[in-house]
């Protein structure tokens, strides 16, 4: 989205300028139904406000942000593309992988699946979060201690649900800790060491 | 993902205000389907109204039972005291779905409202008379594990994915819904339809309408209750074939019974043939394998999914066994 933006800026066309000006025949041919159906009556102005960006304000890692983001963009995306929180991975982008892991006011949730604008006046934590200034995590102690993790890429995730998952009271037996993870995957199968990392997290009973 | 408008409502009244104005919105509360779905093409919605400030999150009792609002999250439901006393087999269904992250974003009123995961459904290159009525269904002759052996028609031949709507059939729940016209009610049951020669509808909500609550009768089936989840993997994955059981058993006969499976039909498939039969009978496994053996009568294989043919009485059998406590 991004990208589109700065592209239209750099030809000196904005979104809104280019749909004023452009005739109907171009806007048959690159603009979604609403635009279309709009442009025939005529009515540019309400075109472009129904396809432009609306503000947003939420807390992310104890930090306000305001941001105008199109209604079509995910948190992962703001997160990544937008504020270059990079630390936050995506994976499959459609919730099956859990790699885009954040917490939105505490809960673990997938921020593919999380339309930005949904978390308003809300509080995101994120990996860059997780930590005490230099002071790692525990669990992000634990995971090197334990090599939970190969590639890496799942990491963040695992990280994030892993912290909820002490928190949630489901750590109690490794076979709960793999049920209460089983929305994390990781290609390179690193699953016996991070199950190890969360036990030795929740039996060291430091708080996450 | 197509443009669209948002806006945000925080009451059911401007909300279904909001739905009026646009003929191509949509509700978004989890988003965990919605939002997917649109990615994929498969949903274009010009508008969302974002209903989830609207306070339908309630989870309380009532004279004759539990009332759970629309927006009460999967989790919260899962873990709610008055739910795993009075109906632990929705809390074991929820449990058994979908990965913790995204039971803490789904709704039960979008649980409901979810679509298929037919492959043939979500690729927009094949043809689908769900998402294209008319183009035909790639799943009949197609590639069709995962599909139908109750109920289905030969325009579709989708199961409904979801494991909280096995348990709220067999538990008799009835949905309310508001829309312009006011409010009314659905039994369960009749809330999700057969395929029929309109696939494309999942369900019976009118356009503009918005699922309020949920009503769950008391019963005294709590002491006997397993959902019993056959899938490709361990966890996090869809059913081949799920079985809500419940049964009160009084001097080693049963009482009771409510039967209900998922991963079979376009809607959760109830049992009440079954059920009807079980209910004064021992509770053995004898009986159980007769009980599920009448409640394959109509099964049909699709070539694909032959297996749920024999997986199917399986998984009832010992759903009931395990929670008549015999496993």
């Amino acid at each position: 989205m991004d990208d589109q933006l700065k592209n239209g800026e750099h030809t000196g066309t904005s979104r809104r300028s280019f749909l004023k000006k452009s005739s109907l025949i171009t806007a048959l041919a690159l603009t979604p139904d609403t635009v279309i159906k709009a442009a025939e009556k005529g009515i540019d102005e309400q075109i472009a406000s129904a396809i432009e960006t609306m503000p947003l304000n939420v807390t992310i890692n104890g930090v306000k942000q305001s941001v105008r983001i199109e209604p079509r963009v995910t948190l992962l995306d703001l997160l990544r593309e937008r504020l270059h929180l990079t630390g936050t991975k995506k994976g499959c982008d459609h919730g099956q992988c859990g790699a885009c892991t954040v917490h939105v006011d505490g809960q673990r949730v997938n921020s593919c699946l999380t339309l930005a604008l949904t978390t308003e006046g809300r509080n995101v934590t994120t990996i860059e979060g997780l930590a005490d200034g230099d002071n790692l995590h525990p669990m992000q102690e634990a995971f090197l201690e334990h090599d939970g993790f190969q590639c890496g890429y799942c990491t963040p995730g695992q990280i994030m649900s892993a912290v909820c998952c002490i928190r949630e009271g489901h750590a109690n037996t490794p076979e709960e800790v793999r049920e209460y993870m089983s929305g994390n995957i990781c290609r390179c199968g690193a699953y016996s060491n991070i199950v190890d990392a969360i036990m030795d997290v929740k039996q060291g009973g430091k708080k996450v | 993902m197509n443009q669209f408008s948002y806006v945000r409502v925080t009451s059911k009244e401007s909300a279904i205000a909001a739905m009026a104005k646009e003929k191509t919105a949509m509700f978004l509360a989890g988003g965990t389907n919605l939002v997917d779905l649109m990615k994929s093409g498969v949903t274009s919605p010009e508008r969302l109204v974002d209903i989830n400030n609207v306070p339908l999150a309630t989870i309380e009792e009532t004279k004759t039972g539990l009332r759970i609002g629309a927006l009460a999250k999967n989790t919260a439901v899962a873990e709610n005291a008055l739910v795993i006393r009075h109906f632990p087999l929705l809390s074991q269904a929820l449990k058994a779905g979908a990965s913790p992250q995204l039971r803490n974003m789904a709704t039960v009123g979008g649980n409901m409202m979810q679509r298929t995961r037919c492959h043939y459904f979500y690729d927009s290159a094949l043809p689908c008379n769900k998402r294209n009525p008319g183009s035909g269904c790639g799943a009949i002759g197609g590639f069709n594990r995962m599909h139908a052996i109750f109920g289905a028609s030969d325009k579709c031949i989708a199961v409904h994915p979801s494991d909280m709507c096995v348990a709220l059939t067999a538990l008799d729940a009835v949905i309310t819904v508001a829309g312009p016209k006011g409010e009314r009610k659905i039994p369960f049951g009749d809330f999700h339809r057969l395929p029929g020669d309109t696939p494309e509808q999942d369900n019976n909500l009118q356009r503009g309408e918005l699922i309020i609550a949920v009503d769950i009768p008391f019963n005294q089936l709590s002491a006997h209750t397993h959902y019993l989840k056959v899938r490709d993997r361990a966890s996090y994955a869809f059913a081949l074939v799920s079985v809500g059981a419940a049964m009160q058993i009084k001097g080693g006969n049963i009482a009771d019974v409510r039967l209900a499976m998922g991963g079979v039909a376009h809607k959760p498939w109830r049992l009440k043939e079954a059920e009807a039969w079980l209910k004064g009978k021992p509770a053995t496994e004898e009986n159980f394998r007769k009980a599920a053996g009448m409640a394959m009568t109509n099964a049909k294989s699709q070539g694909g999914n032959e297996f749920k043919l024999t997986l199917a009485p399986n998984t009832i059998v010992e759903a009931l066994k395990t929670a008549a406590g015999q496993v």
